[in-house]
């Protein structure tokens, strides 16, 4: 199926888009800020905001996904309720942002389920975990050593090839349909590596300052969002490169896990997992702490079950490794694997797009920067 | 800090700071650093707390060399000479060059205290020389000084309403209050007054101003309302300013009547025809360029019929300016124009057409005084004069919006205030309470900031040190 093909199975267009209440609203609060300004200094949405004088709905969705909700603009408005302006940026966007995700990634009402709905993640999770159930039942091998006697490493490859293969597939077309939408340009060299510095260094979560986030504090800074998101990001890069270095020993190398404390997958796995899990608990604490109604709330238990998801999956991780040689191995991968499963294949329909979606726009940002 | 009423009344305080702006916080933090026990009254509610403070964007300040995030040196002379051209002389020449010299320490204690400036971006505004811009605008600023004055301990009561204070012998001894629906009477040792002007309070414009003051919007705060002050007069306190004046711009006549802040300027006048609602040009459009000129565009407007005015630009001139909060009125052609803002339509035609006839070829520059004039036409304009020929054409009404009083009370350089006896024992002022003294006319982006800093700082100084 081509790209193109895909694409216009979800065929939604963008002028029924132009009657959305959530762009009008995002629409009529960027009018006030930009003639305002006062907020330019805060983050990377101010001053492309200010190279308008009209949004498109294009623009504005590049703003929304633009936005890393720290909600600083918000403290410093002037014009928040009860003021009749009723300002609230961070959640305006924070509404296109979700409705954007929903718009272009196919096909279209399965995010609404898993976004809005903890329970369905949930659900997903135990899905996930039974399938494995079944599978280590149904499919046990007849040998194998380690975790490959519980599931043989060829039903564990192919599963895993499959679960993620189809969601890459749909979040690449989800992307490139964004990117048309926004009026991307050609990308060049130096738009990727502005966009990986800023990703890198979570750059708009700085408050303008170096200060951080008004995320859980009202409006007193701080950094702990900024850290615990850097802590997720990092470990999970880290997890990535130890299941890409796993695989090469595996298939290059024919060294087959588990593995010992001083190889690759190990290397990047365990402070990988370690700083997952740590910042995933630090994020669950201050979304708990953080005002519900500066982001957007109809989607405020999907994102907590994802954040839950997300840290189960490294915890569970980390305790496999650390039940290495026990009788905890079989449960702990079959929970393991299950949740694994669970973020693999509910990957376009959960906060995750918010990774390829925000880096799209921080690519799009660097095309539209002032020298 | 939802005080109860028993809990205000009962300690004696050391200093009791009235109002909840800039001045009256950097009041607070001083004595509070001083070791003084400091109650702060804020007569709004807590999200409308710090007055007009929370509407300023700025600080001008002098400094010898690069200075945070300002540029090159701006010196006591240029800041001085500045400061005269706005007022024409109106000024106490001690305060003002007291406020200059003093504005050069007060952006580090700023910084120190939680403020964060931001270099000036977007370059709609070239003064990263003279003016340090905050971070998120006066607003971003409020909240700090609140961040600072919580953990330094001191209490804060919102929407505590101050009536009357009781001064016996040139001595301050206290104060009524209305909170927490209660009438109160909290005594202290020393009192700040910083509570601003009274420009909320459309009745004594009105007495001051004429009835057309009913007209006027609000751009800062509804809860300067200048009680504070008007008590103070009638207690026998010295003023200064005139009564009869405000500070008033030239804003969206669609504009909130409180509060619209900001956002309700519109920096389209240079490249309009502006018309009264009979269709009748009043003034040189193109006199100079915007900021400077802004604010007689207010009495202008004040001055004609209703108090409202038309500006009217062609598709040429329509992002020449700052983006607006309401979007213009739009049309394809003069005369439905006039229809859709509800002017006389023949009248508004005939005005366009003369001034078109008036106007001349030569070189348009949008961003300089460019002498592109009418010529043959009363009043001319003498700059930017395009003819209105391509559609679509955009309006936008005008309205005065007042920014300020200037009737204050009369302070001396230790911001003690006055009465009919001489000095007050323990009573300071700060703020647009008593900055009539150093800016009786015209305004200085920035300078209000620097006012309120320097003397609310002062007042707390000063204060601590009487009570310590």
């Amino acid at each position: 199926m081509s790209i193109d093909a895909l694409a216009t199975l979800s065929n939604r267009t963008a002028v029924d888009f132009d009657t959305d209440a959530t762009i009008d609203e995002a629409r009529r609060q960027l009018e006030i800020c930009n003639a305002c300004r006062y907020c330019e200094g805060y983050c990377s949405v101010f001053p492309a905001m200010t190279l308008h004088r009209a949004f498109s709905d294009g623009e504005i969705t590049q703003l929304a996904n633009l936005c890393h909700n720290c909600r600083g603009c918000y403290y410093a408005c002037q014009y928040t309720a009860p003021h009749e302006f009723d300002h609230n940026l961070p959640r305006a966007l924070a509404e296109v942002r979700v409705e954007s995700w929903e718009r272009f990634i196919w096909p279209r009402g399965v995010a609404t389920l898993f976004q809005k709905s903890g329970v369905a993640l949930a659900g997903a999770l135990a899905a996930g975990i039974v399938v494995i159930l079944v599978m280590a039942y149904a499919l046990r091998p007849e040998s194998g050593e380690g975790f490959y006697a519980v599931i043989s490493h060829t039903v564990m490859a192919t599963l895993f090839t499959l679960t993620s293969f189809l969601p890459l597939a749909i979040i690449s077309v989800g992307v490139w349909r964004y990117w048309r939408h926004v009026g991307g340009d050609r990308v060049t060299l130096k738009h990727l590596s502005d966009a990986l510095v800023d990703a890198g260094r979570l750059k708009n979560l700085s408050g303008g300052a170096a200060e951080g986030c008004n995320y859980e504090k009202e409006d007193r800074y701080t950094m702990a969002r900024r850290w615990a998101h850097q802590a997720v990001m990092w470990g999970f890069v880290l997890c990535f490169a130890a299941t890409v270095s796993g695989t090469v020993l595996h298939y290059g190398f024919g060294i087959e896990a588990p593995y010992g404390p001083l190889t690759l997958p190990k290397i990047f796995g365990i402070p990988g997992g370690i700083l997952m899990t740590i910042g995933g608990i630090g994020l669950i604490g201050l979304k708990l702490r953080a005002e519900k109604s500066l982001g957007a709330p109809a989607v405020w238990g999907g994102e907590m079950a994802f954040v839950l998801l997300l840290t189960a999956t490294a915890a569970t991780g980390l305790a496999l490794y650390g039940a290495t040689g026990t009788a905890g191995v079989r449960p702990l991968l079959i929970a393991h694997l299950g949740a694994v499963f669970a973020l693999y294949l509910t990957l376009p329909y959960t906060k995750m797009v918010h990774v390829p979606f925000r880096f799209a726009a921080l690519v799009r940002d660097a095309q539209t920067r002032k020298a | 800090m939802a005080q109860a009423p028993a809990e205000l009344s009962a300690p004696f305080w050391d200093l009791i700071v009235v109002g909840g702006g800039n001045a009256a916080l950097c009041a607070a933090i001083e004595a509070a650093e001083a070791g003084a026990r400091v109650l702060v009254l804020e007569g709004a509610p807590k999200p409308y707390r710090g007055g007009n403070s929370r509407h300023t964007r700025n600080f001008r300040c002098m400094h010898q060399g690069p200075i945070s995030v300002l540029t090159g040196a701006y010196g006591e002379e240029e800041y001085f000479h500045d400061l005269m051209l706005v007022t024409k002389g109106k000024t106490d020449e001690h305060l003002a060059r007291m406020a200059i010299r003093t504005s050069e320490s007060c952006l580090p204690w700023m910084e120190k205290h939680g403020v964060r400036f931001q270099p000036s971006l977007s370059g709609t505004l070239s003064l990263s020389r003279t003016n340090a811009f905050f971070l998120g605008g006066g607003k971003a600023l409020v909240n700090a000084y609140y961040n600072t004055a919580t953990d330094l301990g001191i209490t804060v009561a919102y929407e505590a309403k101050v009536s009357h204070i009781l001064i016996e012998d040139d001595t301050f001894r206290a104060l009524r209050v209305t909170f927490g629906g209660k009438e109160l009477e909290i005594s202290g040792k020393a009192v700040v007054l910083a509570s601003g002007g009274f420009q909320a309070d459309l009745e004594w414009l009105a007495r001051a101003w004429g009835p057309a003051a009913r007209n006027f919007l609000i751009r800062g705060t509804p809860y300067n309302r200048g009680e504070v002050l008007k008590n103070m007069l009638d207690n026998g306190a010295l003023s200064v300013g005139d009564p009869t004046q405000c500070h008033a711009v030239a804003i969206d006549g669609r504009a909130p009547k409180y509060d619209g802040g900001i956002a309700t300027r519109l920096d389209c006048v240079p490249f309009s025809v502006v018309v009264n609602k009979h269709g009748q040009r009043f003034y040189n459009e193109g006199e100079d360029v915007w900021p400077k000129r802004y604010a007689i565009w207010g009495r202008l407007v004040a001055a004609q019929p209703d108090q409202v005015a038309y500006a009217l630009i062609d598709a040429k001139s329509a992002d020449l300016f700052m983006p607006s909060v309401f979007p213009a009125v739009k049309a394809d052609s003069i005369s439905e124009l006039a229809q859709k803002m509800e002017l006389p339509v023949e009248a508004v035609e005939r005005t366009v057409a003369e001034f078109n006839r008036a106007c001349r070829p030569g070189n348009f520059h949008p961003t300089e005084l460019d002498s592109l004039a009418t010529e043959g036409l009363e009043p001319a304009k003498t700059n930017w004069a395009r003819p209105l020929d391509t559609a679509p054409y955009y309006g936008y009404s005008l309205r005065p919006g007042v920014t300020f009083t200037y009737l204050g009370l009369k302070v001396d350089d230790t911001a003690r205030v006055s009465g009919a006896n001489g000095r007050y024992t323990n009573v300071w002022a700060a703020g647009e309470m008593m900055a009539g003294s150093i800016l009786g006319q015209g305004y200085l982006a920035g300078f209000g900031m620097t006012i309120g800093t320097v003397f609310g700082r002062t007042a707390g100084r000063e204060a601590a040190a009487h009570v310590n």
